[in-house]
């Protein structure tokens, strides 16, 4: 037979300089790289909304079309309450590796808060814009391209609730476990980054 | 054959690949007979590709029977070749060598395609016979009335600017340069049928006529779902895209009859939507232009519709033509109608 | 076990199984083993192979005369549409990746299972319901604008058929997304710690390229559905022109992942390729290097080629003629890697085992798909063979003579792994003549057949054309009789064929160090590796100074 791969079991180190053991099965923990594949991947999706934005804006003479103008005060706001809540729910993150699970708690309950009020402001802008998914080409990409992106937002926000669920058992998250924090946390800024592209999009390059 | 060299062997087998595939890529007659200016250069073309394909397949083909068969496992002897892991300027050699074919490939199909007229279809304004076109934005109606079309267009809300809209396709070839063309034909695919209108003559025909030798520049439209205009003889195709402007410009070079065949799917019918391009003589061409012409036109250059497949304001146009009401009169009566 | 106790890192994840193997009801579960999920992958995909080949069939069949006289032109065009689509994204792309790719990860990289096993068996079974979908969309018409789907096309014909076909391709798109998260993850952080990234096994390079490729593209088709989907239910407009809508942009949306969609279909395969020849020609494979940095640079090239599925439509002169040169350079790596292989086999002691015998035919079947796909690159061709049967003749080349073919390869060369019984290499002869000669017989008439004039998606042609026609069919009959002597093969073998060892084909990758069926944590210890997955030929002694000049 040709030579033989397998060796005598001796502690096996691997890349993080952790015991990777033979305990059968173990491995490090992964879950935050395969949340960040999928955001890239998530990311590129909404890369295909914005091509598609970006294409038909380039085909229109006038955009938005007449009667679909887009209203600056309350999208602005939002704004500012989304990339506010990606300061605090870091605090939020910061606390918790400090074994500061109350702090963990209150920052993530305000992170929630400025969740749900962001999208209230949306549903009430959807109210009073005057127009609807089928009035035009700009009205079909604003809801479709806002309505997906708050559909991702309210799946943030159940993240952050599922934290702030788990954390009400003892121990649950400490300073070295909180890997549904740092995940719940990557999520929301992933949800905040396509927000400010958005925003970029529909609201500033509509100004021009 | 252990006195050959194997250097010899070699440049023999090269030499052999080579005229093989020389005359491959001459004589393959795979093409049907070339019917426009453009059916040489794509042929040619294909031709090289052909030759350089031929070698390519007969040295790889080759290398793999003769390896199979000269490196079989002899019976019984179970080791193992020759630990042979890569060699660097093989290696170097089989990257650089298609690498170089290809950038060669590149720059003859830039140079084919501005030869072919590719790069002619630019920017242009929509002329008069592109009207047809336009109107076709409109719902329904295949062949509104040229003032109904402006009108439409001030309601629809986002319709295109009527400045410059990007014309996609193949254009006039390098000889014609910016002359406009001979002789212009509007085609309008349907499911499941091609329309050709003769705007400057004022005629419709469910066949493409034209003179031999002539620059000929077809403008294609789609008015349900795309199609694809394609002239296998002229190796030309332009799909019919709705909303968009297309066009295909070539100047035939054979008498006889071609089949216009639809080249995307467009819907049940899609093999059976075929038309044809006749390439008359000159002095046939007339003569059917003109018999055509006798047979269709009305006084007033209508299309000959039967009324009742015309909409209020196709019937009432000639009308309101010789009234003097015109598409802005109409275009103020639009804005002051309720949306 | 013998270690001394050392504090494990409260951070790691146990995914400890408790049974030692699996019984045949456990196939039929939500099992998160990754041979399990391999397998099924397999089976399941098969199934579908058999569905989608029997569409091509009726195809054929009405193709034998040139009138539309056999099936209804509505069903002509489902059966048209569905059997791309069954035959792209619930056989190929569900085989190569979900099926090869999640049995060998684990175990060529020395790891018990993937990142993410739950993940893994959630996208597993997201395919039979997306396949179910699909095949029910057949009770309302089926969707009959091409695997392509383009608008307006596909806004007017069938409307609940076809956001059926689109839900099912979202429900296959996201199987896909989720698996290439686990294929990146294991490949990247989960590789055996001796084992050096010029030891990592070419198929692993080969799936973390089309993993990543996969991940690029994959959410921007789901982006173009969606924006279908909705045309077609919520009265939005992005493909309707007359509405603002530009039916252009779904092509782009569109093409900007399918054509990496056939690096998905392919890279997977040139994996197995890589696998399959050193082993059966008893050689290293020739050009390590090349083969994995090839893979890669497939995957970036392959996302700025996408425009020459457009040559004919609305496209700029200047986009024309960047992608068709972009396009010629996507021709480069692929090359370097069937070179690579040809070199392969020289200097070697080759066996006609039935896995070596399709990838030998696959290479020269490549050969003939990639060289008309060169030529299709080129613009100023295209114009005269888009959407003509050249291209149907290009891509079965390469889908079947490249893929199916490799597939093959796979199945024969794992299949003792696997099952643990070796197949019947005779009757695997006698499928790979009939598979091979039907193939040649079936696709390589329709080259002619498009430079001459006959377009594609048709079920009525010109009757010129009607004896080339034919012999297409008969083709088609060849290669349909060709699945008879494989299906009876694997399941007699699997029943009753002889026993295989560890490793009855004396490979050298990690898979064959464990038993065959392999236990369900793979290893009893994690493999230590000591030498390269290709070292054939080398004494121990030349092994060891190869690893020194390799490390140092």
């Amino acid at each position: 037979m040709q030579g033989s791969t397998i060796d005598s079991p001796s502690p096996i180190l691997n890349s993080h300089g952790a015991v990777a053991s033979d305990h059968h099965g173990e491995h490090a923990d992964l879950r935050v790289w395969g949340l960040l594949t999928f955001l890239i991947s998530e990311s590129l999706m909404f890369g295909g909304f914005f091509a598609a934005y970006l294409f038909l804006r380039g085909v229109h003479t006038q955009w938005p079309p007449e009667g679909t103008e887009v209203e600056l005060l309350v999208p602005s706001i939002n704004t500012i309450i989304l990339v506010s809540s990606s300061f605090v729910i870091h605090l939020g993150d910061t606390a918790i590796k400090k074994n500061d699970v109350k702090g963990l708690r209150l920052w993530y309950i305000v992170t929630a808060l400025m969740g749900a009020v962001f999208l209230a402001g949306q549903v009430y802008e959807y109210l009073t814009l005057g127009y609807g998914l089928t009035t035009n080409i700009f009205a079909n990409c604003f809801y479709l391209m806002t309505g997906f992106h708050g559909l991702h937002v309210f799946i943030g926000l159940l993240l952050i609730l599922g934290v702030l669920w788990r954390s009400r058992r003892d121990g649950h998250y400490n300073g070295s476990k909180h890997t549904g924090v740092e995940m719940a946390e990557i999520y929301w800024h992933f949800v905040d980054i396509i927000w400010i592209v958005l925003f970029s999009l529909l609201y500033i390059l509509t100004q021009f | 054959m252990k006195q050959i060299p194997a250097s010899l062997l070699t440049l023999l087998a090269g030499v052999l690949v080579t005229l093989i595939s020389l005359w491959v890529g001459q004589n393959h007659h795979l093409l049907p007979e070339q019917a426009s200016e453009q059916a040489p250069l794509v042929d040619n073309f294909f031709g090289i590709m052909v030759t350089i394909g031929t070698a390519l397949f007969l040295v790889v083909q080759g290398a793999i029977l003769f390896f199979t068969i000269k490196f079989r496992r002899p019976a019984g002897d179970d080791t193992d070749g020759v630990p042979i892991e890569g060699n660097f300027s093989l290696e170097i050699f089989w990257t650089a060598i298609p690498a170089l074919i290809v950038i060669g490939l590149g720059v003859y199909s830039v140079e084919v395609y501005q030869q072919m007229g590719g790069f002619a279809p630019a920017t242009s304004m929509i002329s008069h016979a592109g009207h047809s076109t336009h109107a076709a934005h409109h719902a329904g109606s295949a062949m509104a009335a040229p003032m109904l079309a402006d009108a439409s267009a001030t309601t629809t809300g986002v319709a295109q600017s009527d400045s410059k809209v990007p014309t996609y396709g193949v254009g006039a070839t390098p000889a014609e340069g910016g002359k406009t063309a001979d002789v212009t034909v509007n085609v309008v695919g349907m499911q499941y049928a091609w329309i050709f209108t003769y705007p400057d003559q004022g005629i419709t025909t469910s066949e493409l006529h034209v003179p031999v030798g002539k620059d000929v520049q077809v403008n294609i439209s789609a008015q349900d779902v795309i199609h694809s205009f394609w002239v296998p003889q002229f190796r030309l195709k332009q799909d019919a895209i709705p909303g968009e402007q297309t066009e295909l410009r070539f100047v035939a070079t054979k008498i006889g009859t071609y089949p216009i065949v639809c080249t995307e799917l467009c819907g049940s019918y899609h093999g059976s939507m075929r038309s044809e391009v006749i390439v008359h003589t000159p002095a046939e061409y007339e003569q059917w232009l003109t018999e055509t012409q006798m047979a269709q036109l009305q006084p007033d250059h209508r299309v000959a519709f039967s009324p009742a497949e015309l909409s209020a304001s196709e019937f009432l146009a000639p009308y309101a033509a010789e009234m003097g009401v015109d598409g802005h009169s109409l275009a103020q009566l639009h804005l002051d109608r309720p949306s | 076990m013998t270690q001394a106790q050392i504090p494990v890192d409260s951070q790691v994840v146990d995914h400890s199984l408790p049974q030692s193997a699996w019984k045949w009801y456990d196939y039929f579960t939500f099992n998160v083993d990754h041979k399990v999920i391999g397998l099924q992958y397999l089976v399941t995909a098969f199934i579908f192979y058999l569905i989608g080949g029997l569409m091509a069939v009726a195809i054929r069949t009405e193709l034998a005369t040139p009138a539309s006289d056999l099936l209804d032109p509505a069903l002509y065009n489902a059966f048209m549409t569905n059997h791309g689509t069954i035959m792209i994204f619930l056989w190929i792309v569900p085989s190569a990746i979900g099926g090869f790719g999640n049995f060998l990860v684990p175990l060529m990289v020395g790891a018990r299972d993937m990142a993410f096993p739950k993940l893994n068996a959630i996208a597993f079974w997201l395919n039979p319901p997306a396949g179910a979908l699909l095949l029910s969309s057949f009770f309302f018409g089926g969707s009959q604008s091409g695997w392509t789907a383009y608008p307006p096309l596909s806004l007017i014909t069938a409307n609940t058929a076809q956001s059926m076909w689109i839900l099912s391709i979202v429900l296959v798109g996201t199987s896909s997304i989720l698996g290439s998260i686990n294929f990146v993850v294991t490949i990247l952080k989960m590789k055996v710690p001796s084992m050096r990234w010029d030891q990592l096994p070419l198929f692993c390079w080969a799936i973390l390229a089309t993993s990543i490729l996969a991940l690029v593209s994959t959410p921007v088709l789901a982006a173009g559905l969606v924006l279908l989907l909705f045309d077609i239910n919520f009265g939005t407009s992005f493909f309707k022109p007359d509405q603002g809508g530009n039916v252009v942009l779904y092509q782009h949306l569109f093409w900007f992942y399918s054509h990496p969609a056939v690096y998905l279909m392919i890279l997977p395969i040139f994996g197995i390729m890589s696998e399959v020849i050193p082993v059966h020609a008893r050689k290293p494979i020739f050009g390590y290097k090349a083969i994995a940095y090839s893979s890669l640079a497939i995957c970036v090239v392959g996302l700025f080629v996408w425009v020459h599925h457009m040559f004919t439509s609305g496209t700029p002169a200047w986009m024309r003629m960047f992608f068709t040169i972009s396009t010629l350079i996507v021709a480069v790596p692929t090359g370097v890697k069937i070179f690579g292989w040809v070199a392969t086999l020289w200097g070697g002691k080759i066996r006609y085992t039935t896995a070596m015998l399709f990838a030998i035919g696959l290479l020269s079947m490549f050969v003939i798909g990639g060289l008309s796909g060169v030529t299709l690159g080129t613009a100023p061709f295209d114009l005269h063979v888009h959407d003509t049967y050249y291209i149907v003749g290009h891509f079965h080349y390469v889908l079947f003579g490249g893929s199916v073919f490799g597939i093959y390869a796979g199945i024969y060369h794992w299949f003792p792994k696997m099952t643990g019984r070796m197949v019947n290499e005779p009757l695997g002869k006698v499928h790979f003549a009939l598979t091979f000669i039907g193939t040649h017989l079936t696709f390589l008439p329709m080259h002619q057949l498009g430079l001459q004039g006959m377009p594609r998606r048709v079920a009525m042609y010109d009757p010129q054309f009607t004896f080339v026609n034919q012999i297409c069919t008969f083709g088609a009959f060849v290669l349909a009789a060709s699945v008879i002597p494989f299906t009876i093969n694997m399941i007699w073998s699997w029943m009753y064929g002889a026993k295989a060892g560890a490793n009855p084909w004396n490979a050298k990758t990690l898979e064959w160090t464990t038993a065959s069926p392999p236990a369900i944590e793979n290893w009893e210890v994690l493999p230590v590796v000591t030498h390269g997955p290709y070292d054939y030929g080398m004494s121990e002694h030349q092994a060891e100074a190869a690893e020194a000049v390799s490390a140092g």
